[in-house]
């Protein structure tokens, strides 16, 4: 037996449930993130001055609490919110436990990318479409959200790249994933093979999400 | 068709309160074209957004067909929004959106059903010429062209009045005159009332009824077309007719002329255009008169010649050809030179 086939032998199982689990929790972390937070991204939009509904004390409010979160790193969120995410999802590990840190982590960055993206839509575009008598709601829908889709899908890429690295660190609650493998089996226990094959596997994954998100972008993109 | 009552805006800026608009009066007729002239930062732009309420005046009231729309709930303000279409400088078109969605997508928001939102896209976009571009996005379109997608969707919702704010001004003079020629379309075939803003004496020369020269927030002249272009009577409405034709002579070749007779604009507007006056000045009186600029100005509603003549002669000699001149409808207005 080749060296290869003993890897794959013995190591393919375990990887391969390391990657399921991997994208279990950048999936359901992702989707949730994005429920938050491209409202999120929408309302820092809107109630800044001067823009519809225009309002300081919520605009001054969701910066000030996607400042906080985004200030504390990942590893340190997991452990500072335990409480909050026994409360809510009733245990604290496995990838149940690990949503909730991860969502809190991704949502305001996503939020913070969606302004971004929201911002560069010409102003002049959304005040056409008031005057010609049309509903905000509609104008978020066709408007907003339709002009900035390039730049969010750009967004959305990003912060599941990142994501991907936040989920390295579940590991540290039990959750399992590529990063846990690498660090459990590659560096506590020296197999240095594993450690290659997780990084190759990440490489590879970052590389298609990302060229994914831009092919898709690009084809959004009209100018 | 639209009337602004005593429309003042305040904006509170770092440096204090600015009042953009102050106390301004606009009463537009149906089928009229209005024009409001200025530089940039009279306030035009903020007045022309009272109109549909993009702006909220802080004083005065705006009426839309009696209809005082100033103090209607949001849901009836819509409505009314409908009623009029805008255009912009930077055409505001969706950059995603081919130039038929561009016009379809706010049908369909506005709840009309497919069939009429396909009928109406089409005919508009024909209208503005542009049925062949209806699968281009925008990106591939000259900037005439542009506007002319933003005009068919203006016009799409079928609205009673057009808001122009500064809509040729990114354009070059020849699309600017073939955007005009199209305004004017649909002001004489769709009966369109139409109020503009722009810093473009020939916009005003060109398709304009009504006039009204705007500095610091204030209308400082106003009067129909004709009227403002031949008896302009404040220095910013002079500074403005200078830019489309030369009105100035220099103070020093006045004074030089002046010493061997007058320095006199003539100005030519209706019938009198059509006598020939100074040849008759020169038999009657003793006078030689001297051209010394001329040009024709081609308004809407009208002709108007401008000479600048330098009249040699006795002075009692070339009073009495002036007053001739005078009482045959000649416009009259002496040159100063240098004191």
């Amino acid at each position: 037996m080749s060296r290869l086939e003993q890897f794959t032998d013995q190591w393919l199982p375990i990887i391969g449930k390391s990657v399921i689990e991997t994208f279990q929790m950048v999936g359901i972390s992702l989707f949730f993130s994005v429920l938050i937070g491209i409202p999120l991204g929408i309302l820092i939009v809107l109630t800044r001055p001067g823009q519809t509904l225009q309002n300081k004390f919520l605009y001054q409010l969701s910066n000030l609490v996607i400042n906080i979160v985004r200030s504390i790193p990942f590893i340190i969120l997991l452990f500072f919110i335990l409480p909050f995410t026994r409360y809510i999802v009733g245990t604290t590990i496995g990838v149940k436990g690990v949503i909730v840190p991860l969502v809190i982590y991704t949502a305001p960055y996503i939020a913070r990318l969606m302004e971004s993206a929201l911002l560069e839509v010409e102003n002049g575009v959304v005040e056409a479409y008031t005057a010609m008598g049309i509903k905000t709601r509609s104008i978020i829908w066709h408007v907003l959200l339709r002009e900035a889709r390039p730049s969010i899908i750009l967004g959305l890429t990003i912060s599941t790249v990142s994501l991907i690295g936040a989920t390295a660190m579940a590991g540290m609650v039990g959750a399992g994933g590529l990063g846990d493998l690498a660090y459990r089996f590659g560096h506590l226990r020296y197999e240095v093979d594993v450690m290659y094959a997780t990084v190759f596997i990440l490489i590879v994954l970052v590389q298609s999400i990302q060229s994914i998100g831009n092919r898709l972008a690009a084809r959004l993109k009209k100018d | 068709m639209i009337v602004l009552e005593n429309i003042s805006k305040e904006f509170n800026s770092k440096s204090g309160k600015v009042k953009a608009v102050n106390n301004v009066n606009i009463h537009v007729k149906k089928g009229e074209i209005h024009g409001v002239i200025g530089y940039s930062g009279a306030g035009k732009s903020t007045l022309i957004r009272c109109v549909n309420l993009l702006e909220r005046p802080t004083e005065g009231k705006v009426y839309i067909n009696g209809v005082e729309t100033t103090s209607l709930p949001l849901p009836k303000l819509r409505e009314a929004r409908n009623k009029i279409g805008m255009i912009f400088q930077g055409f505001n078109l969706l950059k995603t959106a081919t130039v038929y969605d561009n016009i379809a997508i706010p049908l369909k928001l506005l709840g009309y059903n497919k069939a009429e939102v396909q009928n109406r896209a089409e005919k508009y976009l024909e209208i503005v010429g542009l049925t062949d571009k209806h699968k281009n996005y925008p990106n591939q379109l000259s900037g005439g062209q542009k506007q002319r997608v933003a005009i068919a969707r203006a016009l799409a919702q079928e609205p009673e009045i057009l808001l122009s704010d500064e809509a040729t001004s990114a354009l070059d003079p020849e699309t600017t005159d073939s955007i005009l020629d199209l305004l004017l379309k649909i002001n004489r075939d769709l009966g369109i009332t139409i109020l503009l803003i722009t810093h473009e004496m020939n916009v005003i020369q060109k398709i304009c009824d009504h006039v009204y020269v705007m500095e610091n927030g204030y209308v400082v002249e106003q009067n129909n077309a004709i009227q403002l272009f031949t008896k302009p009577t404040h220095p910013t409405s002079k500074k403005f007719l200078n830019t489309i034709s030369q009105r100035n002579l220099s103070p020093a070749l006045i004074s030089q002329l002046h010493v061997t007779g007058s320095v006199t604009r003539l100005t030519f507007v209706g019938e009198s255009a059509g006598k020939p006056l100074l040849a008759g000045v020169s038999k009657k009186f003793n006078v030689q008169p001297n051209i010394l600029t001329a040009n024709i100005i081609e308004l809407k509603n009208g002709i108007i010649g401008n000479i600048v003549i330098h009249l040699m002669g006795e002075k009692d000699q070339v009073n009495a050809a002036l007053q001739f001149l005078d009482e045959n409808g000649v416009g009259i207005e002496n040159l100063e030179g240098q004191s």
